[in-house]
């Protein structure tokens, strides 16, 4: 059945994957998943609306797969059964009137309370007009009582307008208006439960609470699963995890982070117990290049979430030192009275071996079906060229790919993937050897992957005044940025 | 689940635990994640591991059509999810290496001669 989706106007990528993502997990599709690895839903634009407006209308199965999804997702306000929609208001009456009574007439008996709220896109309608707008529908039969705290049944005029290109929305041609009775909306107490700002333990790479329950939605998280963060930091990723029922896992390289914190009230446990959460079943301290895992260890994550390091503002790290794997020194031994706190040299981490490492530990770790959702950098300058390749790997179908832009210079995207098919010999070894690989040629992976350069270096080495239009206006427009 | 992964050797699993400090947790009994993990254990791992940290409930060999029995699950949820070593290490049982753990944190990181 049709319903209208209405998005909050925020990372406009992220929406329909979210959405899509959802319905999977409560069962929309069924076993059909196939070939593909995902199932995906059908969407109609609104008469004249431009895809990047917040009205959507989508195909769901039924209502209580439209209730679960809106009251889960983070990107859609709500979700509505459409009783008329229309140019204006005498088109929306007759669409009303139009709608067949046996849908209309249980939500409108006189036991049940009910509400109206009108709300438009784009600009502001005074409550004076509010009401007006409200008593415009007396038309419509409502026999119950108006209850504004906690009505039974909730219902919603929706106005979009053409009010103009110049404040940076998604244009709309003409004016459309939509009436419908909310069957689902988004739970707005958990942002601001989240949000990092009252958090106890913090790093500069903490996952913002908005983005990291998008993570775990595209990861599928639910309770009974297993998630594992090789990255895990603060935790702030098995957080958003946690919160939907999942049993997490994290590890991390550097062990001032995962087992020190800022002290035994301020670290990953801490947070954890902040938010009333299941702590994680174990934290790791260690290094993904080397990782310690039982030989045949396989399928036992059902997802995989994390945010690996750029190489822009944190680097990675891994096992070695830089002057031994550059071959400056030879292997050395600590003597066994420093051994005890020792604190291992560790060398620069290019963002192709730490993907590899990713790509490698997820094919092993995952069970087959289950989700590596992950970010990626991008230099914008390399989109306009047509030129962004995102990493591959045969045991892997990439699904979606969310743009969230950083800077002038670069964005990153949020890689959904799905693991296909079982770890093989062959995927073993390719593996064995690309690692090699990495290793015999340390030193020009670290200067030709070079992200950290590429970002920061000097503006006029990039721009002549005649090509700075070139990313911003053909890019993406004007209303893109870091939040949209 | 861990192992040894110092160059060179091949019988890293699994790790003898050394106990200092074991502490016991209160983990909500989650009945799907526990018959989910069964099958991924090793199971004499575990019970060797639990022993060494004061448990001896386990029973030593499990196959899973006991995943059925409510006592067993308990036993299980209780090695695998409640029991906490929070200061100890773990020994390769190859080469004796000893990968510490504190505040309930094993350093698996190798030392620059082990890579």
């Amino acid at each position: 059945m049709w319903y209208l989706c209405v998005f909050f106007h925020r990372l406009l990528d992220y929406r329909k994957p979210e959405v899509e993502s959802l319905a999977e997990l409560y069962g929309a599709f069924g076993d059909s998943d196939g070939v593909d690895g995902h199932g995906s839903l059908e969407w109609k634009l609104p008469q004249h609306h431009h895809p990047d407006s917040p009205f959507h209308f989508v195909n769901l199965p039924s209502e209580v797969v439209a209730r679960q999804i809106a009251n889960r997702s983070i990107l859609v306000k709500g979700i509505y059964e459409v009783w008329g929609d229309g140019s204006n208001y005498e088109e929306l009456e007759e669409a009303i009137r139009n709608y067949p009574d046996e849908l209309k007439l249980p939500y409108l008996t006189s036991e049940s309370t009910f509400k109206i709220t009108v709300d438009s896109f784009g600009k502001n309608i005074s409550s004076q007009e509010q009401s007006n707008r409200i008593q415009g529908l007396s038309y419509i039969p409502f026999k119950g009582r108006v209850n504004l705290k906690n009505p039974d049944h909730k219902f919603c005029l929706l106005e979009t307008d053409n009010y103009g290109s110049n404040n940076g929305l998604p244009p709309v041609v003409q004016r459309r208006l939509f009436f419908g009775r909310e069957v689902g909306a988004a739970d707005r107490k958990l942002l601001p439960t989240y949000q990092l700002k009252s958090r106890t333990y913090l790093g500069p790479t903490a996952m913002d609470a908005e983005v990291a329950f998008l993570m775990a939605n595209q990861a599928l998280v639910r309770q009974g699963k297993l998630v594992f963060d090789p990255f895990v930091g603060t935790g702030s990723i098995l957080i958003a995890a946690a919160h939907f029922g999942a049993m997490t896992m994290g590890a991390d390289i550097d062990i001032r982070v995962v087992r020190d914190g800022r002290g035994p009230e301020c670290n990953v446990w801490s947070n954890f117990k902040q938010y009333g959460l299941p702590p994680p079943i174990s934290l790791l301290r260690a290094d993904n290049n080397l990782p310690p895992w039982r030989p045949g260890l396989r399928e036992v994550f059902d997802a995989i979430i994390c945010d690996p390091p750029y190489g822009v503002r944190a680097g990675g790290r891994k096992s070695g030192g830089r002057k031994l794997l550059k071959g400056i020194v030879g292997p050395y031994t600590v003597p066994d009275d420093k051994r005890i706190d020792h604190i291992p040299s560790t060398a620069p981490y290019s963002l192709a071996e730490c993907v590899h490492d990713l790509l490698d530990l997820a094919a092993k770790m995952l069970v087959v079906r289950g989700r590596l959702v992950f970010f990626y950098p991008v230099l914008r300058e390399d989109e306009s060229n047509g030129e962004t390749r995102f990493p591959k790997h045969p045991c892997f179908k990439l699904i979606a790919v969310c743009e969230q832009i950083l800077s002038f210079r670069y964005s990153r995207v949020l890689l959904t993937m799905v693991k296909m098919g079982p770890y093989t010999k062959e995927v073993e070894e390719t593996a064995r050897l690309k690692h090699l690989e990495f290793k015999e040629n340390h030193l020009k992976w670290l200067e030709e992957g070079n992200l950290h350069s590429a970002v920061f270096s000097p503006a006029d080495t990039h721009l002549d005044l005649g090509e700075e239009s070139k990313f911003s206006k053909e890019l993406k427009p004007k209303y893109r940025g870091k939040y949209v | 689940m861990l192992s040894c992964n110092i160059k060179g050797v091949t019988n890293g699993f699994p790790l003898r635990i050394e106990a200092e400090k074991v502490v016991e947790k209160q983990v909500d009994f989650n009945a799907d994640f526990l018959k989910n993990m069964f099958p991924k254990i090793e199971w004499k791992a575990l019970v060797a591991a639990a022993k060494s940290m004061g448990y001896t409930d386990l029973p030593d060999q499990a196959e899973s059509s006991m995943i059925d029995s409510e006592e067993f699950l308990k036993k299980f949820h209780h090695a695998l999810l409640q029991l906490h070593l929070e200061e100890g290490a773990l020994i390769c049982p190859e080469t004796g290496r000893r990968f510490p753990v504190n505040k309930g944190i094993p350093n698996m990181l190798l030392h620059e001669d082990e890579v």
